[in-house]
Formats: structure tokens, C-alpha cells, sequence
């Protein structure tokens, strides 16, 4: 008992089944899932639909966060390969084709690729602070995304390409599917290899690790280049939902709650330990909490202060002091009502 | 014969000098070399357009750049102590919006100006409190008050509303005109004095030497006896009221207040600071480097609206400026670290 009450996975999964059963109070239909000719719909598989491109962008975060870094970038990477993708799409010939658009969303991963190169060079090689170097394309990027869609919003018909974001698999969202299959995938790479362990030793101290024989610098690069990777993959999705490439909307905020899901499921921006199921538990809290915004009718613009109070809560829940006082507070109680009990004995 | 080698001495003794006073000066070189490339781009504009360097053109980049001034001022402050506040932006935008709100809704200039910079040195004191007190690291914290501050700034009012307060307007339609084309408005005073008091408090007073030593080292300087924790809290609301500041005085500037102003702007002000030569590890900086970066900013910006080019050059050019900076900076670190 004690040992699941430490459990650092506690607090956010009992965030996250309190959000969801306050949401099926306040309405049953929150969690009813129907089948419709064999594809699945519901207010929850819509928010999995939705949360995919956070879910993408936040997995690479945790690696990152875990090296003791992090990436501003990936909502002006989400950007750069969403409008790379749909200017090729919308300048080719044929949009509809499935060559055109497999060839579009290679190009959009590569560049997407080589932002991660560029950061992970900048972090890991110049050893630059990782906000700082990571800030540079933040600022960047979204400039090179509106030259490259030169300003406008490029809108897109391509059946082959608005698949990604709207399509079923095997009764799931895609977008699900993609989002999930990273999830796997990252989390089998870390976990069943020595990799994870070697992160996290890179991100305690990289300077012992480097001591120790970890090649620190080549996992921190390749956390860089991962998470680049994914946020293109989530840039891919969500110029895919909307078919168009909005250089400015793209990933707008996207890095602050990606970051928010990774701190929320317990991965110290110190770096060091991380949790993949924790940032998967943070990314579903957040889709939960903004759901439970727009249905109680707060203007999506308003949402910002429900984040604040819930970032202001969870991370005092998380800080030592609190806890400090709290303890202190339940043993001067508890001593109290001891020595209540424990008068009439003397008495007696 | 002998001369050659008198010659040679002396250059080598005057390279011996350059590397002397590089190595001791180190904190100051990536100021220097700041203000090096705002005279290098001054001169460049000059030269290529030939009616830049007008006065008009000058008071323009101060005026224009006044809230933007303020607010590095603040994150001076901030990432001097090592940490970093990314709610300017948004205090900005809601203390703006609040400015115009109770304005329009009928209440004096006096109680409304004193009440807007209060609220942005309320968030800030609470951003400080959860640093110092909740173990929070600035990053994390500061995002909740980015959050909370946007929100609230949207609570306030959904769609930008126009001021019509003259005491407030002739904020900036005051001209004082002197010399030959040259005129400053009393914003543009208020970020002089901003920047006057920031530069002074920091060098001379022993609060601001104290925001220096916690940069250095935390540790030592609460060893040393000095009062961290207090220091720690104060730089933070030192820069929120900067950001309330900020939002009277870009409300002021364009005459109504927008609860979506200001997006972005944190990332701006962290870029103009370090292009000012403040390491963001902290302990070393200046606000007058800060001013100078947030020059350079400004006339990269002006320098691309007179090319008639797009805008969005201006925040690639400000990155790799930015990238720019930090590897000279990372060399002069690397570099006094090394003989150690």
C-alpha cells in the first residue's frame, strides 16, 4: 500500500480519473463509445484524435527533458514541415496522388530531420544551453515557414493526405494509430535496451556519465533529432486536419504544453528520471481538462487561467516544502489528540 | 637589426595586451561586441539607404521600441539571478487591456495607472514565491503566469478596446521637440528612466549587487549572508511591474488595449537581453547591454520595413543573431573558464 502511495504515477493517474468521472457526472455521454460501419466514435476518441500531435510533440520532449535539456522549437518545426508538405502537394500537378503526396510527406519529415540535426548540433556539439540554442529556431522557424508559404494560408485538396488526420484503421483514428505506434516504439527502444538507462545517466550528470564510458553526447544529439522528428510527424497531422498550412497557428503554444504533459506525469525538468506512461497519463489530462473547458462554456480564449490553476496546483502538490509542512502539520495532530486520549489514564 | 626586433616585441607585446584586457574584461566583451554590431548595422543602413541615420528615425526607434525597453530591463534582472520570466508578454497584454477597461469604464487616469502596474507586480511576486518558496524551477512557474495572465487578460475583455482618456493618451502624443528633427514622448522618457534606474540599482545599490552574487552562486552568496531568498523574489517582481509598465505604455502607444498583444514578446526580450551580452547561466550582464540589444532589434525591424521586405526576415534574422551571439559568447566562457 505504502509502496503504490510512492508511486510517482499516484497523483497524475488520480488526476486524470477525477477529470474523467466529474465529466461523465456532469454528462453520461462523455464516455459512450458507438460503432459506426466499424469505426468508433465518441467524445473520447475524438480528444485521442485531437491530443495526437501533443502526444507526438510531448514524447520527444521527454527524452529531451530527460538529457537535462529541452526543445522550444517543435511547434516552429511543426510549421516548417506542414508548410513544406502542402507547398509541394498544392504545386504538384496532381494533389490527389498518392506518389505526390508520399513524396511530400518524406520532404516534410527530412527537413523536419535536419531541424533536429541543427538543434541537436547546436546543444550537443557548441554545448549551448539547451533553451537558448533550441530558441534560436523557435524564433526562426516560423519566419522560414511563412517564406515558404509565402505569407498565405495554403489550402490543399488531397483525399490521400487528409487521410492522416481523419482517416480509420481497423476502427481507430489514424491519428491515434500514429500517435500510439510512437508511444510503443519510443518507449521499446528506452526500455528494452540500455538506452533509457543511459539517458537518464546523461541527464544526472552528463560529466560522470561521460567519465563512465556513455557516449553523452551522441544521446543527447539524437534526443534532439528524434523529437524534431516527431514534432514534423505532428506538424504532418495537423496541417493534415485542417488542410492548410498556417505558419502562425501551427504548434502555436504547443512547446508549453508539451512541456506541462511531461512535468504533469512526473519527469523532473531537472532531467534524470523520465516516464513515458507519465507523459502519456499528462498529455490525456491535458486533452481531459480542455474538453471540460469548452463543455462548461469558458471562451477557448479564457482557457489559459484553468492551465495556470492546474500547472500552480499540481506542481505545489509536487513541491517537497508542502509536503514538508503538511507532515509536520498531521504529526502535531496526531501528538495532540494522543495526549488527549492519554489524560484520562493519568487521571485514573 | 635591432629595431626588427624592438618592432616585433612591442606587437607582441601589444597582442600580449589585447589578450590581457579580453581576459579580464571578459564579462564585458559580449556588450561590446553588442554595441559593435548596432554601429556596424547603423552604418550599414547609413551607407546602403542614405537617409537612415535622420533624427526622426532615430526618436522613432526609441518611441517604438519603449515597452520592449522596460521589459528587457525587468528580464535583466531575472536572468541575472539565473532565472528567466516568460509571463512578460502576457502581464503585458492584461495590464494593457485593464488599463483600457477601467478607463472606458469611467474611472480617473490616477487610480487607474498605479492599480495596472500593481497587478503586474502582483503575478510577478507570485511567480517569485513559487520559484523561492515552492522549489519551482522559473520555468515552469512562469509559464503559469503566462497562462494565468493571458487568460485573465481574455476574461477581461475578448476584443481590443480603444482608450479615450487624453491623460493617458498624451502619453504619447506629447511631443517634446528639440534640436534639429529630434523629439521624445514622455513613454519614451519613462523607458530611459527605466533603463537609468535599472542600470543605476544594479551597480550601486547593495540589492542589486546581491542579484549579482545569487547569480554567481546561490550557495556562496547565502553563505556570504546575504538574503537570497528576498533577492530571488524581488527580481521577479521587479520584472512583472516592468510588465504592467509595459502594458500603460504600449496601451498609451497605440491607443487601445488588445488582450492579444504581446504574444511571442517574452521570446523578443529574452533575444535582445542576451544579444546585450547577459549570460542566461546569470551572474554576468548589464541593462545598458540590454538597451543596445533591444536597439539592434529594433533596427533590424526598421531596416526590413525599409527594404520593403516581409517581416517574417526579421525573426530569422534575429535567430541567427541570436546563435551568433551565444557562440561568442560560449567562446569567451570557454576561454576564461580555461586557464582555471
Amino acid at each position: 500500500m505504502t509502496r503504490m502511495m510512492r508511486h510517482r504515477l499516484l497523483w497524475p493517474s488520480v488526476c486524470l480519473v477525477a477529470l474523467i468521472v466529474l465529466n461523465t457526472i456532469a454528462r453520461p455521454q462523455f464516455i459512450s463509445i458507438t460503432l459506426r460501419d466499424g469505426e468508433l466514435y465518441g467524445p473520447l476518441i475524438d480528444s485521442l484524435r485531437q491530443g495526437a500531435p501533443l502526444m507526438l510533440v510531448a514524447l520527444g520532449m521527454t527524452v529531451v527533458i530527460a538529457t537535462r535539456g529541452i526543445d522550444l522549437s517543435v511547434g516552429a518545426v511543426m510549421a516548417v514541415s506542414g508548410a513544406v508538405t502542402l507547398t509541394i502537394i498544392s504545386g504538384s500537378g496532381q494533389p490527389g496522388s498518392l506518389g505526390t503526396v508520399a513524396f511530400a510527406i518524406t520532404a516534410g519529415l527530412v527537413v523536419a530531420f535536419g531541424l533536429g540535426i541543427w538543434n541537436g548540433f547546436l546543444v550537443a556539439v557548441l554545448r549551448i544551453q539547451p533553451i537558448i540554442a533550441t530558441l534560436v529556431l523557435m524564433l526562426a522557424g516560423r519566419g522560414v515557414a511563412l517564406l515558404i508559404t509565402g505569407g498565405f494560408i495554403a489550402t490543399v485538396v488531397s483525399p490521400p493526405f487528409k487521410y492522416l488526420a481523419s482517416g480509420y484503421l481497423l476502427g481507430l483514428p489514424v491519428a491515434f494509430i500514429i500517435a500510439a505506434a510512437a508511444v510503443v516504439l519510443v518507449a521499446v527502444v528506452e526500455r528494452r535496451t540500455a538506452l533509457g538507462v543511459l539517458t537518464e545517466a546523461v541527464g544526472i550528470n552528463p560529466e560522470a556519465s561521460r567519465l563512465a564510458g556513455v557516449r553523452a553526447r551522441g544521446i543527447t544529439f539524437s534526443a534532439y533529432v528524434l523529437s524534431a522528428t516527431l514534432a514534423g510527424v505532428a506538424g504532418l497531422i495537423y496541417s493534415s486536419n485542417i488542410m492548410a498550412a498556417d505558419a502562425n497557428a501551427a504548434g502555436y503554444l504547443i512547446e508549453l504544453y508539451a512541456i506541462l504533459a511531461v512535468v504533469l506525469g512526473g519527469t523532473s525538468l531537472m532531467g534524470g528520471k523520465f516516464s513515458i506512461a507519465g507523459t502519456v497519463i499528462g498529455v490525456l489530462i491535458i486533452q481531459t481538462l480542455n474538453s471540460t473547458i469548452l463543455f462548461l462554456g469558458v471562451p477557448s480564449a479564457e482557457s489559459p487561467v484553468f492551465f495556470a490553476a492546474v500547472v500552480i496546483l499540481v506542481v505545489l502538490i509536487q513541491a517537497p516544502r508542502l509536503h514538508q509542512l503538511v507532515r509536520g502539520q498531521l504529526d502535531r495532530q496526531r501528538s495532540r489528540t494522543r495526549d488527549r486520549r492519554g489524560d484520562p489514564e493519568v487521571v485514573a | 637589426m635591432t629595431t626588427v626586433v624592438t618592432a616585433d616585441n612591442r606587437r607582441t607585446s601589444s597582442a600580449q595586451q589585447v589578450r590581457t584586457f579580453v581576459s579580464r574584461h571578459a564579462s564585458v566583451m559580449p556588450t561590446l561586441a553588442a554595441v559593435a554590431v548596432f554601429v556596424l548595422l547603423l552604418v550599414g543602413a547609413q551607407a546602403y539607404f542614405g537617409n537612415f541615420l535622420t533624427p526622426r528615425n532615430m526618436s522613432a526607434l526609441l518611441l517604438d521600441n519603449a515597452y520592449l525597453l522596460i521589459l528587457a530591463v525587468g528580464m535583466t534582472f531575472v536572468i541575472l539571478t539565473a532565472g528567466i520570466d516568460l509571463s512578460v508578454g502576457s502581464v503585458m497584454a492584461l495590464t494593457g487591456i485593464l488599463c483600457a477597461k477601467l478607463l472606458a469604464d469611467g474611472l480617473p487616469a490616477a487610480v487607474v495607472v498605479p492599480a495596472t502596474i500593481l497587478v503586474g507586480s502582483l503575478i510577478g511576486a507570485l511567480i517569485g514565491l513559487l520559484v523561492q518558496y515552492f522549489d519551482v524551477q522559473p520555468f515552469i512557474a512562469s509559464l503559469a503566469g503566462l497562462f494565468l495572465a493571458r487568460g485573465l487578460a481574455f476574461v477581461v475583455s475578448l476584443d481590443s478596446i480603444r482608450v479615450e482618456a487624453t491623460s493617458v493618451l498624451s502619453l504619447q502624443t506629447t511631443r517634446f521637440r528639440f534640436g534639429t528633427g529630434w523629439y521624445i514622448t514622455p513613454t519614451g522618457i519613462m523607458a530611459l528612466l527605466v533603463v537609468a534606474i535599472g542600470a543605476l540599482v544594479l551597480l550601486y545599490t547593495r540589492f542589486g549587487r546581491t542579484v549579482y552574487a545569487v547569480g554567481g552562486s546561490e550557495q556562496s552568496a547565502r553563505l556570504m549572508g546575504l538574503n537570497a531568498a528576498r533577492t530571488k523574489i524581488l527580481v521577479y517582481v521587479i520584472s512583472g511591474t516592468c510588465a504592467g509598465l509595459a502594458g500603460l505604455v504600449l496601451t498609451a502607444y497605440s491607443g487601445a488595449g488588445y488582450p492579444r498583444n504581446g504574444i511571442g514578446t517574452e521570446l523578443d526580450v529574452i533575444a535582445a537581453v542576451v544579444i546585450g551580452g547577459t549570460l542566461l547561466s546569470g551572474g554576468t550582464g548589464y541593462v545598458l547591454g540590454s538597451m543596445i540589444g533591444v536597439f539592434v532589434y529594433g533596427t533590424i525591424k526598421t531596416v526590413i520595413s525599409f527594404l520593403g521586405a516581409e517581416q517574417s526576415w526579421t525573426r530569422i534574422i534575429v535567430g541567427l543573431l541570436l546563435l551568433l551571439f551565444i557562440v561568442i559568447q560560449r567562446f569567451i566562457v570557454f576561454r576564461s573558464e580555461r586557464p582555471r
